[in-house]
């Protein structure tokens, strides 16, 4: 289940923005801005040019000069929505033409911005129309995983606490009820809110993540409400916070126990009417979303000695969706980490086909305090060190050699008893497949099933 | 190329004590000997009277050409006037990605430009930011997410406030591994 890789910033990928401009100097000037930004950027000087360059390689947004001599900017754009509707195009006009801009807009344009840009809004416009398209494709690809979710050969386990947790995920989808996920890190709780929305009627709206830990203090409620143009110093633009564009969606509160008292408050209140302002604005806005939020916070320690509001806390504890650790369902480890030795060897393109016994007995013994995200990271970094055909004990990080003697108490009686155990618990109990592995009969097995009291 | 830089004040009109600062944080900062000298080109063929405003590619084109025989690594422009990129209202600098040339405008830096009393301490942070952020874009880096790094994007002037002078982690590892400056900023 969720992998979420470690951000590098050596490969960021902000994604791609293709600019179409018959001018050089708009072209250049764009392109440079764009490539400091981070963005893949591609420019054509034409139609024609632009049609290539789509056909070549994906583009997450399209900035397009209405004006241009040949097939212009309107034309484009339709033979663009012809092949791609969800690709944002965002029109670029002189003063002249806003006319022909609002039918572009008319005609599903994402938005226009006439000439001279403002950097702020140009900046903003961009990243959210990539935001946008990324969203997309992500809830595309998450569809069609969704409809793998039932399946026991999924990633996600099929352990009899994962499948509680799914049962739970597939009945509360459909209600609009909000949703608390607990859970340690690396459990995966933004993949569940994910599968969420996934399977709710909002599927067809954005599901729009706020990293509330991440996000200063200060800058949160610009982030979740947005900003009027002069709301402070600077702000020269109005801007949409996540809250407006949660709209229709899923809005997914990611370490909620980390909101500060004062806007625990606007929180609060958004939720219970469903309107709010943005800061420097009077004008009440009306928003329609569902709430999903996350934690690894104890939020009752927090409501005990008054650093999370009591109110917010029922406001938002209605279904509760519990995570367990990896620790607390060894017998999906040996399925996890075939399926991501099978993923990282095909994206790395290493030809791993498996690990060797050794290796994974180390797998499903050691604690995981990292959770899933650690394993993945382990068989990572595996598919990098280690020779193929088969990941072996060396391949794996030192602290999975260190950890899984100290587990145990000292005696070689311990150790016999926890590996016992822990063979038995890999086999849901199947004594003739749990002797095999140990490489013991049965009948040595049983007697030592009696001796140390394993299964009663 | 000899390490260094030069900082090369085009138009510049707020106080002179201002660049002399400058050149000496940024000696601290890049670990490298800062000379101020003149420009020996005529600035105002970047003007553009239709905007009233100063191209700022084409500033980065006269400091390369200015400084073609000399020994400088960057050289660094500094100047009071607005500057403007072709699609864009204004831009407060402009680099050359993994290039040599970098300008900065103090216009929009100044509290005044915003209705607020002058605050020569507020400029010189404002200034020196993105100064740091522009030579940043020479050394090959690009826009950084983390928002404490110097290396943020802000376009408007509150925003440079958020975030600090320095590179992130993850940029310094970048410098490092590009090895442009290798001794910079450890010791900070
Ligand atoms: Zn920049
Ligand atoms: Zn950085």
């Amino acid at each position: 289940m969720a992998v979420q890789r470690q951000e590098t910033p050596i490969s960021r990928d902000a994604g791609g923005v293709l600019v179409v401009d018959d001018e050089f100097s708009m072209r250049d000037s764009l392109v440079h801005w764009f490539e400091k930004d981070g963005y893949r950027t591609g420019s054509a000087q034409d139609a024609r040019e632009a049609l290539q360059r789509l056909e070549e390689e994906p583009w997450d947004a399209v900035l397009l000069d209405i004006k241009m001599p040949g097939m212009d900017g309107l034309e484009l754009q339709r033979r663009i929505r012809d092949v791609d509707p969800s690709l944002p195009i965002i029109m670029i006009t002189a003063f002249a033409s806003v006319d022909s801009a609002v039918q572009a807009l008319k005609e599903g344009a994402f938005d226009y911005v006439t000439k001279p840009i403002d950097p702020d809004e140009l900046s903003h416009l961009v990243r959210r129309a990539v935001e946008r398209h990324r969203l997309h494709q992500e809830n595309l690809q998450l569809r069609q995983k969704v409809d793998q979710l039932a399946t026991p050969t999924t990633i996600v386990g099929a352990s009899g606490p994962m499948a509680r947790v799914l049962e739970l995920v597939r009945s509360v989808a459909e209600t609009d009820s909000t949703v608390l996920i607990r859970g340690e890190s690396g459990t995966g709780k933004e993949l569940i809110a994910q599968t969420i929305h996934a399977n709710s009627r909002r599927r067809y709206f954005p599901i729009v993540p706020v990293n509330c830990g991440s996000v200063p203090e200060s800058l949160l409620e610009s982030e979740l409400f947005g900003h009027e143009k002069g709301a402070f110093t600077g702000a020269q633009y109005r801007r949409k916070g996540k809250l407006e564009m949660a709209d229709g969606g899923t809005l997914f509160l990611d370490e909620v126990g980390t909101i500060g008292l004062p806007m625990q408050v606007n929180l609060l209140r958004v939720l219970e009417t469903k309107e709010f302002t943005r800061v420097g604005g009077a004008k009440p806005v009306h928003v329609d979303f569902r709430v999903i939020c996350a934690t690894n916070q104890d939020l009752e320690a927090q409501v005990r000695d008054g650093t999370f509001r009591e109110d917010l806390y029922f406001r938002l504890n209605v279904v509760t969706i519990s995570l367990p650790p990896l620790r607390e369902r060894r017998q999906d480890i040996p399925l996890l980490a075939h399926h991501l030795l099978k993923k990282y060897a095909q994206d790395m393109n290493r030809p791993f086909t498996g690990f060797d016994p050794a290796a994974m007995d180390l797998l499903v013994r050691y604690n995981w305090p990292g959770n899933v995200r650690e394993l993945a990271n382990a068989v990572e970094r595996a598919m990098v060190v280690g020779r193929p055909p088969s990941v072996h004990p060396e391949d794996l990080p030192v602290r999975l050699n260190e950890s899984s003697a100290s587990q145990t108490g000292d005696s070689l009686a311990d150790m016999e008893r926890a590996h016992v155990g822990m063979i038995l618990e890999r086999t849901g109990g199947n004594v003739t497949r749990a002797a095999e592995i140990l490489g013991i009969d049965r009948v040595t097995l049983y007697n030592k099933i009696k001796k140390y009291h394993l299964r009663s | 190329m000899a390490a260094g830089i030069d900082i090369v004040p085009i138009y510049f009109t707020d106080r002179d004590e201002t660049l002399r600062r400058l050149g000496g944080v940024l000696e601290l900062d890049f670990r490298a000997g800062v000379r101020l000298r003149r420009p020996w080109f005529d600035p105002e063929g970047a003007f553009d009277p239709s905007r009233g405003q100063y191209r700022a590619t084409s500033l980065l084109q006269m400091l390369l050409e200015d400084s073609q025989e000399d020994q400088a690594e960057r050289v660094l422009g500094v100047t009071s006037v607005d500057l403007f990129a072709p699609v864009l209202t204004y831009v407060f600098g402009e680099a050359q990605l993994n290039g040599r040339a970098a300008v900065v405008s103090c216009h929009r830096l100044r509290a005044e430009a915003y209705g607020l009393p002058p605050d020569p301490a507020l400029l010189f942070q404002r200034l020196h930011k993105e100064a740091v952020h522009e030579l940043g874009h020479t050394y090959g880096l690009l826009h950084c997410p983390d928002v404490r790094c110097v290396m943020r994007a802000s376009s408007y002037a509150e925003e440079i406030e958020l975030k600090g002078e320095r590179f992130c982690e993850a940029c310094r590892a970048l410098l490092a591994q590009r090895n442009v400056i290798p001794r910079a900023l450890r010791s900070r």
